[in-house]
């Protein structure tokens, strides 16, 4: 199976293009303050204080992290499904203010309406955040429309699952996006399970970069848990994007280590999946090994590094907890433009 | 020095067995590490450290049923901190009455004070709207179809803003399905008046995305049947969207098309969404009769920052009606026309309805029944003030439309008298809807499944005890 023998022949890289000293740094330092923000959120779930559904990216962090890095931050829009907390941090959004909407106050990037699945920003240009699936591959691409009708050079990183993968507007969006060539890339985060369900179980292709072939859209796979390929695979994406030639799929296949959301307890795979996945292909964990081996910095660097990020997501966490919640006169606010 | 607690895993989860230890006392952990495993009725799940540490006292053993969340059962001893004897933190957990909920309180962190009386929800904003622009005096009126008024609505708005383009199927070298956007495409080329494969779901949400980048689409359902394809990404997209990003992105559109009755065609080319769509907060829903509120409101639909839903009506395109040759003729959203003053009795209605309606109160008045006539114009928000006025003047009402009842225009009308006017009406507010039953094909049967204009006579001199 082609998925198969990516992932092996990934897992040698030696073909893996290298990383500038700043670029390693830059990718551990942003993986990690996605992986220990995502270990807060968890922990305050657990004490009651993050309500709902909160879906964490632990495990996934090179795939938005390595994209992030390959486009304009500021210019090219991104969009996502409900798995969106790393996507807010590493594009520039305040972390406090991530976690308040998480815990539901006034501070949250929402004002603590919309929750872990809908946070925006238009400065940084973050479309969400958005709930229902496969929703997003629509929207996305009608980010990239308004960039086409301005001429403004913008691209749309649109993301989803392997489960919005088989959502029938994602197929309609795929074909405007060719047909007008449109500049947006569609990443297929593919972390085999669409909440339970694996993807064996769900798509009767399993190879989901193919998936664009009968609109004549290229896709590659690409091993989503090596940042390092998925700068360059995104590098190559976006480039095709924002020279006029339309759209391009990149499927990454990555892996999530906790549950589909906080109420998984996740039986439907093997421990021993999940643990070699941990121990042997772990995004964070590869990069600070080819620092060390480098010489890009050293233990107490990294730990300097690792200090940092806690500060900020302690900061974030107290922000959050320590934030009045939304005052009642909010329910009637932001429902109409006034005008 | 931290102590590591009982997790909720659920937001209803309250307790829990303590399965398994997975570490003991003494042993180093960081982030990530699984540390135990416990139990609920649903299922097994595994706790894991969040700091950096080492595992001091365990607290609670391994087996322990129902152990409450957020219960410390463990500490963690960060560096250089010995482990303490003193008593497990009973102290530190939280008492019975604040116990889970995911609104549920912990030691050393803020949270709200949750009041013993339930919070009443503040009183929802006012909306007032504006009234009509007054029609300078020798301000030529020229007779045009509904179609046409549309049409030019757009072109005029297209010209006075880039950002605003078409799109849907046929918009363009058709010409329209219906021809609504007739020359459009002459007048602003392909970029800006766009064919789109039929594809309802996947346009509207394209559409809804460029609105969130800024730009002003008009999106065309060919019918507001097809639109049901798209109704996902109008009410959880478009809708939504300013709330749930706190006032951040809106989504600044129009989505327009045929609504209602057509003829002869059948249950699913052949219904009413008037109410579904005034159901839901974040839109504004516009549904007019004559061809000069076509135009006026239009215009107004496409300047709005906010996801308008224009229901129009295929049997009415080609109606005629004067409009003001104005520079800019534009309508407020949100107010009912009165179409004829009177003091027996109101009629509301609005699009298709107010045809019957208007055909009624033209044989009632000449039977002597002074009718007062009001077209709604806008659904959402509902103008329910002129109504109000009017029935504390006549003291009846009778309502119109297409729709089905239950749930509907006049259901809502109903209940809202019931609020604001109970001791004014002298009669029942009585409804003229659309039967409820799927639209049937056989002429005959179509006939009876619609409002008559005998039906709202006949509503009417009950209401009038006539």
């Amino acid at each position: 199976m082609a998925r198969k023998a990516t992932a092996t022949k990934a897992k040698a890289t030696t073909n893996a293009p290298e990383f500038t000293k700043d670029q390693e740094l830059e990718a551990f330092r942003e993986m990690l303050l996605i992986r220990r923000f995502e270990e807060k959120a968890g922990q305050m779930y657990g004490m009651g204080l993050i309500g709902g559904f909160c879906h964490l990216y632990i495990g996934q962090e090179a795939v938005v992290t390595g994209i992030t890095m390959a486009s304009k931050k500021g210019e090219d829009a991104q969009i996502t499904g409900y798995r969106d907390h790393g996507h807010m941090l590493v594009m520039g959004l305040d972390p406090a203010g991530v976690m308040a909407e998480l815990t539901g106050r006034q501070g949250g990037l929402s004002k603590g309406k919309g929750g872990s699945m809908h946070m925006f920003s238009n400065e940084h240009r973050f479309y969400g955040g958005n709930g229902i699936v496969g929703a997003q591959a629509s929207l996305g691409t009608g980010l990239a429309f308004a960039s086409k009708y301005r001429g403004d050079g913008s691209v749309s990183i649109t993301y989803f699952g392997d489960g919005a993968a088989n959502q029938g507007q994602v197929y309609e969006s795929f074909n405007m996006a060719k047909l007008w060539k449109l500049p947006v890339v569609y990443i297929i985060e593919n972390n085999k399970y669409a909440m339970g369900t694996s993807i064996e179980r769900a798509a009767s292709t399993t190879d989901l970069s193919q998936r664009g072939v009968s609109f004549g859209i290229p896709g590659e796979q690409v091993d989503g848990m090596d940042v390092r390929l998925v700068y360059e695979a995104a590098k190559r994406a976006i480039e095709h994007a924002r020279s006029g030639k339309g759209p391009y799929i990149l499927e990454m296949l990555t892996y999530r280590y906790r549950g589909h959301s906080m109420s998984d307890p996740a039986k439907y795979r093997s421990k021993d999946e999940v643990t070699a996945m941990r121990t042997e292909r772990d995004p964070i964990e590869q990069v600070r090994k080819r620092i060390i081996e480098l010489g890009y910095a050293s233990e107490d660097d990294l730990k300097e590094v690792e200090k940092e990020v806690r500060a900020i997501v302690t900061q974030a966490a107290d922000f959050a907890t320590s934030d009045p919640e939304p005052d009642p006169s909010e329910l009637w606010t932001d429902i109409l433009v006034d005008e | 020095m931290p102590d590591i607690l009982m997790p909720a895993l659920s937001p209803t989860m309250e307790e829990g067995k303590l399965a398994k230890w997975l570490v003991k006392e003494g042993d180093k952990v960081g982030p990530g590490d699984v540390i135990a495993e416990i139990e609920t009725d649903k299922a097994t799940m595994e706790v894991e450290a969040v700091d950096e540490g080492t595992i001091g006292k365990l607290l609670v053993e391994e087996g322990t049923d129902s152990v409450k969340v957020n219960t410390p059962i463990a500490q963690l001893l960060v560096e250089g901190e010995e482990p303490s004897d003193a008593a497990p933190a009973a102290a530190d957990a939280p008492k019975e009455s604040e116990q889970p909920g995911p609104d549920a309180g912990t030691n050393g962190v803020s949270q709200p004070t949750v009041s013993s009386k339930p919070d009443a929800a503040p009183a929802a904003p006012q909306f007032t709207p504006k009234g009509d622009p007054d029609i300078p005096d020798g301000v030529e009126m020229v007779t045009v179809t509904v179609r046409e008024a549309l049409r030019d609505a757009m072109a005029e708005e297209m010209r006075a803003d880039k950002d605003v383009f078409v799109m849907g199927e046929e918009v363009a070298e058709y010409q329209g399905a219906y021809k609504v956007t007739q020359g459009l495409l002459q007048e602003f080329g392909p970029e800006r008046v766009i064919d789109t494969p039929i594809t309802e779901h996947g346009f509207a949400g394209l559409g809804v995305g460029a609105a969130f980048a800024g730009l002003k689409p008009i999106i065309e359902f060919m019918t507001w049947n097809f639109g049901m394809q798209a109704i996902d990404q109008i009410i959880n997209s478009a809708a939504k969207q300013l709330y749930m990003s706190g006032g951040q992105v809106s989504a600044p559109m129009v989505f327009r098309g045929p609504n209602g009755a057509a003829a002869r065609v059948g249950a699913q080319h052949s219904q009413d969404f008037s109410a579904w769509y005034s159901h839901v907060p974040g839109l504004i829903v516009i549904a007019p009769y004559t061809a000069a509120d076509a135009k006026g409101l239009l215009k107004a639909a496409i300047r709005s920052k906010n996801p308008v839903v224009f229901l129009e009506n295929e049997i009415l395109y080609g109606t005629t009606g004067e409009v003001p040759k104005m520079d800019d003729f534009v309508l407020p959203i949100g107010k009912a026309r009165i179409a004829r003053e009177g003091k027996d009795v109101t009629v509301v209605s609005f699009s298709m309805g107010m045809r019957y309606a208007t055909q009624a109160t033209e044989k009632l008045v000449a039977a002597g029944v002074d009718v007062e006539l009001i077209d709604l114009r806008t659904l959402r928000p509902m103008d329910i003030g002129t109504i109000v006025e009017s029935v504390k003047k006549t003291g009846r009402i009778v309502t119109v439309e297409e729709g089905w009842p239950q749930g509907g225009i006049g259901a809502e009308i109903a209940a809202q008298l019931m609020e604001h006017a109970f001791d004014y009406l002298d009669a029942p507010v009585t409804r003229v809807t659309g039967k409820d039953v799927p639209m049937p094909y056989a002429a005959n049967l179509e006939k009876l499944a619609l409002p008559s204009v005998d039906e709202v006579i006949a509503a009417v001199n009950a209401v009038t005890y006539r």
